[in-house]
């Protein structure tokens, strides 16, 4: 038998003859002294020193010790594990001296059969009329019920504190890895073109996913430059072996015929064969080719766009055009496909901007308004080759919380020519 | 730093009289010395405080790598001499906080004149041919007993207690508040207090001395008591009659006497 097995009270004997009177009766003879001694909680009264005075049958029970080894030979604090010693001599009797009275403390008695019973304790001082103390009186409830639950709960927390820690570990290796893979998608550093300023800025919106937008720009022989911009439809790790594929499939189809719309066609060929079954899955791209302009001291593009934002010309004289290439399709979407290009000369001065609708398409205020083409256009009219990438990096960090998507930007420009008396600069791009 | 909000050091009694520190040991605060306060405050600059990470202290200046460390808590007591600009004050130390002043005592001569070990123990733990009473798995079992009871500390609200040093009535409103404290730096204080052995810090002090013990202390019986009044030579041994851990409480008049006469016998 446990050191606390109390048998339960004998069940009411259910006849129904009695009435209720006589019930009521019975429970007016249960007088105050069997409820102390009988109470379903132990009591003890104590001197201001802790010898016990005074204590209920019930707890007596529940330590399995007899009345005259406890009554005058032994304190409060002998009923207690150690560690509860020390908890009683540190918190319990101070805070019970300071306060008058303390309660619900969670404590072990020490039972004669060595178990341990958790109970809650409560004390009160008993003053004289002269405010001395003259006594401690103490309830003691059996609290097995209540420490498991507490044990179940202070477990449940250890594990979902274990669990966000592996979890936080988990995201950071996470997010390494994904860092590592979105830069595998994208050029280390762009390459040195004789004669040509070029910068690019490529923005995750989220370090927990990777993102579908893409650019390169590569040379194709002694002459000539192919640069490409996109942005492949979704996120994450689909997202990201179709940016693979399409990367490595523009590269190789420039390499054979740098024609825009041939390298299209053929990007078209391979996503539609890839993703058409099941998964359907497609991107927006420009790609186009820059060739040395001897007339104008700049560069000649000829570039094509299969359904993405149109790309801007920023003019040394002040202004901004956008490159319109209306009607080109979606790369990936229909097996044949047309696509649409344009050409332009890029003049010392000039830049031409490409970039993905995570620019546009930011949130500009409160409301659903977005930055939008005109206010881009608006936004980078007037500025100098070298300055387009940096005032718009500004101009992403400034937009905060609202720039939702990622967002990629390449720039080619070609440095303005000194004027008279201004020394030329030199400028590495970055 | 501001040393007086980081320790919510309080000064009272007699402004140019010989300034006295009363130290709290571990589990409650400053309020412990109340009760002995005002037999103190006539002749006495009387000083209180709370340790970091007890009381209404500033809990943000609370950092394990100081406080798991004795030296940690004499640190804030040199602290607050300097602070003060105490010169040869009264040290009373209780429980733990007698070592402390031990260490301050050494740390900054000029500051401490003198100490008050009240139920001093350097070594809670038996060793060989030493008996400090527990052993290494009773004190788990105080942690286990502190992880139980918060003791009126809630997250919530200790903000509110802590923003607002010079409104204590707000963390008084809260019973059990001079105990209230964070679980993780009780339990941390706890292990500093219990399982640190600092016999050999005893042999440092120079300082007149008293000794003061209960006749029945769980916490720091008699020979632990004989044990400090030996190793420190001159040091005087009073035995109050009061029994349990903390005297102040129990017996605060003749705790008090029992200082009062001391300092009385040093000027």
């Amino acid at each position: 038998m446990g050191c606390v097995g109390r048998d339960p009270a004998p069940p009411g004997d259910g006849d129904d003859g009695m009435s209720t009177n006589a019930a009521f009766t019975a429970l007016l003879e249960d007088s105050a002294e069997e409820l102390y001694e009988n109470a379903p909680c132990g009591y003890l009264s104590t001197l201001m020193d802790g010898t016990i005075a005074k204590i209920n049958a019930t707890l007596l029970e529940w330590l399995g010790l007899t009345r005259d080894r406890v009554v005058g030979r032994m304190r409060f604090a002998d009923l207690l594990t150690v560690g509860g010693k020390l908890y009683h001599e540190t918190h319990f009797a101070p805070l019970l001296r300071m306060q008058g009275q303390i309660s619900g403390i969670a404590l072990e008695l020490r039972c004669v059969t060595g178990e341990r019973l958790p109970v809650l304790v409560t004390s009160a001082i008993k003053y004289s009329r002269r405010g001395e103390p003259m006594l401690i009186r103490t309830t003691v409830f059996d609290a097995r019920e209540r420490r498991a639950y507490e044990e179940e709960l202070l477990r449940a927390r250890k594990a979902a504190e274990q669990a966000a820690r592996e979890s936080e570990k988990d995201r950071v290796r996470l997010q390494e890895a994904l860092a590592v893979l979105q830069q595998s998608l994208l050029p280390a550093a762009l390459p040195r073109v004789p004669g040509l300023l070029t910068d690019s800025h490529y923005h995750t919106a989220s370090p927990d996913q990777l993102g579908g937008d893409f650019y390169d720009l590569f040379a194709l022989d002694d002459r000539r430059w192919a640069f490409f911009l996109g942005d492949v439809c979704g996120k994450g790790p689909e997202a990201a072996a179709m940016t693979s594929l399409t990367r490595y499939t523009l590269r190789g189809a420039a390499m054979h015929d740098p024609d825009p719309v041939a390298v299209l066609t053929t990007l078209n060929t391979v996503l539609h064969e890839r993703y058409s079954a099941g998964d359907p899955r497609y991107c927006t791209v420009v790609f186009g080719v820059l060739e040395p302009d001897d007339d104008s001291g700049g560069f000649s593009v000829h570039l094509g766009s299969g359904g993405h934002p149109p790309a801007l010309v920023v003019r040394a004289g002040g202004g901004a055009d956008y490159l319109p290439t209306p009607g080109g399709l979606l790369v990936g979407v229909l097996a044949q496909a047309s696509f649409v290009t344009a050409r332009t000369t890029l003049r010392p001065g000039d830049t031409l901007l490409l970039y993905t609708d995570g620019l546009t398409e930011a949130h500009t205020g409160p409301g659903a308004s977005l930055f939008g083409e005109d206010a881009l256009r608006a936004f980078v009219g007037g500025l100098a080759p070298d300055q387009v990438v940096p005032a718009l990096r500004g101009l992403l960090g400034d937009f905060g919380d609202g720039l939702t998507d990622d967002t990629a930007l390449l720039a080619l420009g070609v440095p303005a020519r000194p004027g008279p008396g201004e020394r030329r600069a030199e400028r590495t791009p970055s | 730093m501001d040393v007086r909000r980081r320790n919510n050091v309080v000064t009272t009694g007699r402004p140019d009289g010989p300034a006295v520190i009363l130290a709290h040991g571990f589990g409650c605060d400053q309020n412990m010395w109340r009760m002995v306060v005002p037999a103190l405050a006539a002749d006495y600059r009387v000083v209180l405080f709370d340790y970091v990470g007890s009381g209404g202290s500033d809990l943000s200046a609370w950092s394990e790598e100081r406080y798991a460390r004795l030296d940690g808590y004499a640190q804030d007591v040199v602290e607050i001499c300097r602070e003060l600009d105490l010169r040869e004050a009264a040290f009373v130390g209780h429980s733990v906080s007698a070592m402390v002043g031990v260490l301050a005592a050494a740390l900054a001569p000029e500051h401490i004149g003198s100490l008050v070990m009240v139920t001093p123990s350097p070594c809670y733990i038996d060793d060989d041919g030493y008996r400090g009473g527990f052993s290494a798995e009773d004190i788990d079992e105080l942690l286990a007993s502190l992880e139980s009871n918060y003791l009126g500390w809630s997250s919530a609200m200790a903000p509110v207690i802590m923003g607002n040093p010079d409104r204590p009535e707000l963390g008084r409103e809260l019973t059990n508040s001079f105990c209230a404290t964070d679980p993780d730096m009780a339990r941390v204080f706890a292990r500093t207090t219990f399982l640190t052995d600092s016999r050999d810090d005893l042999k440092t002090v120079t300082v007149p001395t008293l000794v003061l013990e209960c006749t029945e202390d769980v916490i720091a019986p008699r020979e632990v008591g004989a044990y400090v009044h030996a190793a420190i030579p001159g040091s005087r041994l009073v035995t109050l009659d009061a029994t349990g851990h903390c005297p102040q409480l129990s017996a605060p008049e003749a705790t008090g006497q029992a200082i009062v006469a001391f300092l009385a016998s040093l000027r």
